[in-house]
């Protein structure tokens, strides 16, 4: 097996991520289809780290783990302000802008 | 490079379930489904991290992703409502379709872009001289090396989002804060209306059984119906005076002792609480 078959699966999971955030009305889902495509990254970055022999792929595979624990700490906060003043997760209904 | 065959078994019974669990994130009803799906995902990456030689990204995707991030997720689950399923109104017409065509085409483009570079790729090296003093030694090597700046900085960012996190989730207070002292005076002034200052009897002292249902009996004798817990009383289940009173008098003449006043139950019920479910229990029990 080569070792770019990771590769392919971090694109259909990417993808799937992806289609996520389109598709999904609920906010809750929709930042877990952002996880999913922060860790289809991670491993395409695991994975060139093996191809080229080199440890610097894992260390940015590091950095954004930690930038996604930190999205996921504010993201969560607002979905949980909206959901205060709104009643509701679903995207649709976070309409104030709506001309 | 080519894997060992242990690890393209491996990979080849994870990356279906692995699909399959991402897909579950598309289709799934229930948010918390999602969630389940999700986890089994990180939990499969974990495992093939420790397979591409990244042993201790392995350990942290399980610790911070399955083990923190999901549980949050989680979390907010709980506080917004288990059950909110999605919306199937389409506000903007034809989304979906524009939607599955977009997630679609990104995925043709991106298999296309990895199909097409992927001969151009050095022959993979291959992590044993950079893992050779062990994965976390190399990691470290770099991350406080060539990333110190960078790892400053992620610190900054971590304290920035955890007071995000406190100032965005800070709730004021609507009501005035009860604390001990206004609960006892509040305890004080509802005396007149029949309130005790002392906590009510346990139900069942000094009587045949402690069951929940029997009411204590008072040093006369007489049974206090308000020991019995509240909502026995609203459901009407407790055992009432005069049962108990007789199940008295018969273990009484049964042993031989003198009977206590079996005629006149209610002086010694109605005196202090009342026996019956009043509004206030009828308030506390919907509580």
């Amino acid at each position: 097996m080569p070792v770019t078959n990771y590769l392919i699966l971090a694109v259909i999971l990417f993808s799937i991520g992806a289609t996520t955030v389109l598709l999904r009305r609920n906010a809750i889902i929709v930042f877990m289809g952002i996880e999913l495509m922060l860790n289809a990254t991670n491993l395409a970055f695991v994975t060139f780290a093996r191809i080229h022999g080199d440890l610097t792929g894992q260390v940015l595979a590091f950095f954004v783990m930690v930038v996604a624990a930190a999205e996921v700490v504010v993201g969560l906060a607002i979905i949980v302000t909206i959901f205060r003043t709104r009643r509701s997760a679903s995207v649709d209904d976070v309409n104030l802008l709506n001309g | 490079m080519t894997t060992t065959s242990a690890e393209a078994a491996l990979f080849g019974i994870l990356a279906p379930l692995m699909v399959l669990a991402a897909l579950g994130l598309l289709f799934v009803k229930r948010a918390v489904h999602a969630a389940v799906c999700v986890v089994f995902v990180m939990i499969c990456l974990a495992i093939l991290y420790v397979a591409n030689e990244a042993a201790f990204l392995g350990v942290v995707q399980v610790v911070v992703y399955t083990g923190a991030v999901m549980m949050l997720f989680l979390f907010v689950l709980m506080l917004v409502g288990v059950d909110s399923a999605d919306s199937l109104t389409e506000t903007i017409k034809g989304q979906r379709w524009i939607g599955i065509v977009f997630g679609i085409g990104l995925l043709v483009v991106l298999l296309g872009v990895v199909a097409s570079t992927s001969h151009d790729l050095p022959p993979a090296v291959g992590l044993e001289i950079a893992n050779a003093q062990t994965n976390p030694t190399g990691l470290a090597a770099i991350l406080f090396g060539n990333y110190v700046v960078a790892m400053e900085v992620i610190g900054v960012l971590l304290v920035t989002a955890a007071l995000a996190g406190l100032v965005l989730t800070h709730r004021r207070r609507l009501g005035v804060h009860r604390n001990q002292r206004t609960l006892a005076r509040e305890r004080v002034a509802a005396i007149p209306q029949g309130r005790t200052l002392a906590p009510l009897p346990a139900p069942g002292v000094y009587a045949q059984n402690n069951a929940m249902d029997t009411p204590a009996l008072g040093p006369d004798g007489q049974p206090l119906e308000h020991s019995v817990p509240r909502v026995l009383r609203i459901r009407g289940q407790q055992k009432t005076a005069a049962e108990v009173l007789t199940a008295e008098e018969t273990l009484r003449s049964r042993l031989g002792l003198p009977s206590v006043g079996v005629d006149e139950p209610e002086a010694a019920i109605t005196d202090g609480v009342s026996a019956s479910p009043t509004s206030d229990d009828a308030e506390e029990a919907r509580d």
